[in-house]
């Protein structure tokens, strides 16, 4: 942990304030320019720093965004925590509440029913996309018969959620995959 | 096509206390992503969306920078209760899961080398990327009302499904190009309806 100067502080915030605007799909997106700035142009972190706050958030329950605080932990202390998380969340979280009410109030303009119904297969192959990539390059087939099981009993079923998980993670202690 | 925003079926939160208790609820229970979870509570158990809302609000969520879930938070808590519901959905969202975070990155030091929790993480990671495959199968559904038609939406879904998840483009391209040709092509479909 680092002790930053005020210019330091700013910059920090500034980055993060930057950072939320480029997020389109999520914190994640932008993790190759946290990395630059954090490890390489500061050296707030250092590269093993950098790849257990990711790691440690995925682990964790709740929003992944929430890697950002463990960075800004790791690099400067709870104000550090509260400058990249309140760095990342003020521009985008604006947008989001504007953009919302302004689309509330135009709902019936044929524009605002065609993004809906346009928006949504998209939306969706997206999120599939987004599963998809997370099973990884390479899975082993154990694995993959894992994800392949979850996907099937969240569509099929309405077992909870917490087991499903509480099933990955005995498995994977076992060593069953 | 003009919808009650309210169906009778529909319920919605009686307070911010509430919205912030069910969103530090849900964001709890996801480990490896949240939006499974939302899907569930916010659409199944406690009814506040449907099915079309929720892809509607996450359709938003995407396509705007931020948090997916975090926009939603935001986004459903401003529905019932303005700037105050807002801020205690995402509050709810954020403020346990950002305390037991920090926890966990001080237990994180000791443990991380150890196979068990290699493991456990190893297979909790399997089961999100489940869940998410099989909440977006879930969501699936609004095909059937969909104004674009089945063929249509399946190959607007398939296309962006291909172009992110197999070709690996990047998001700012393909989002708004597959956006704009699915948008236009349902400007001109609820045109025809009217």
């Amino acid at each position: 942990m680092t002790a930053l100067s005020p210019v330091q502080w700013w910059d920090l915030l500034a980055h993060f304030l930057m950072l939320s605007l480029l997020a389109v799909g999520g914190a994640v997106t932008v993790v190759p320019d946290m990395h630059r700035y954090l490890v390489g142009q500061t050296g707030l972190l250092n590269d093993a720093q950098f790849n257990a706050a990711i790691a440690i958030a995925q682990a964790s329950p709740g929003p992944n965004v929430l890697f950002v605080a463990v960075m800004g932990w790791q690099a400067a202390g709870w104000l550090g925590a509260l400058a990249t998380l309140l760095g990342i969340m003020l521009p985008s979280a604006t947008l989001a509440l504007a953009a919302s009410r302004w689309g509330q109030a135009r709902a019936e303009w044929r524009a605002m029913r065609a993004f809906r119904a346009g928006m949504a297969p998209v939306t969706i192959g997206l999120l599939a996309a987004t599963g998809w990539i997370l099973v990884g390059d390479a899975p082993s087939w154990r694995l993959a018969l894992l994800t392949a099981a979850s996907a099937l009993l969240v569509w099929r079923t309405r077992l909870h959620l917490l087991w499903l998980i509480a099933a990955g993670a005995v498995l994977g202690t076992t060593g069953l995959v | 096509m003009s919808a009650p925003a309210v169906p009778t079926e529909q319920a919605q939160p009686a307070s911010c206390t509430e919205l912030f208790l069910t969103f530090t609820g849900l964001a709890l229970q996801g480990f490896g992503g949240v939006l499974a979870v939302a899907q569930r509570v916010l659409v199944e158990r406690k009814r506040w969306l449907t099915h079309e809302q929720f892809v509607e609000v996450l359709a938003l969520a995407q396509v705007l920078p931020g948090p997916n879930v975090c926009n939603i938070s935001l986004m459903v808590g401003d529905r019932y209760f303005g700037l105050r519901g807002a801020f205690a959905a995402l509050a709810g969202m954020m403020a346990v899961p950002l305390a037991l975070v920090l926890a966990a990155t001080a237990l994180y030091q000791h443990y991380a080398e150890l196979p068990a929790v290699a493991g456990a993480l190893r297979g909790m990671g399997a089961v999100a990327a489940g869940l998410i495959i099989g909440t977006a199968l879930t969501l699936g559904r609004s095909i059937a009302t969909s104004p674009l038609g089945r063929v249509a939406w399946l190959a607007a879904a398939a296309a962006t499904f291909a172009l992110i998840g197999l070709v690996r483009l990047p998001l700012v391209w393909v989002l708004p190009a597959l956006g704009l040709v699915a948008c236009t092509w349902a400007w001109h479909r609820v045109g025809a309806r009217l």
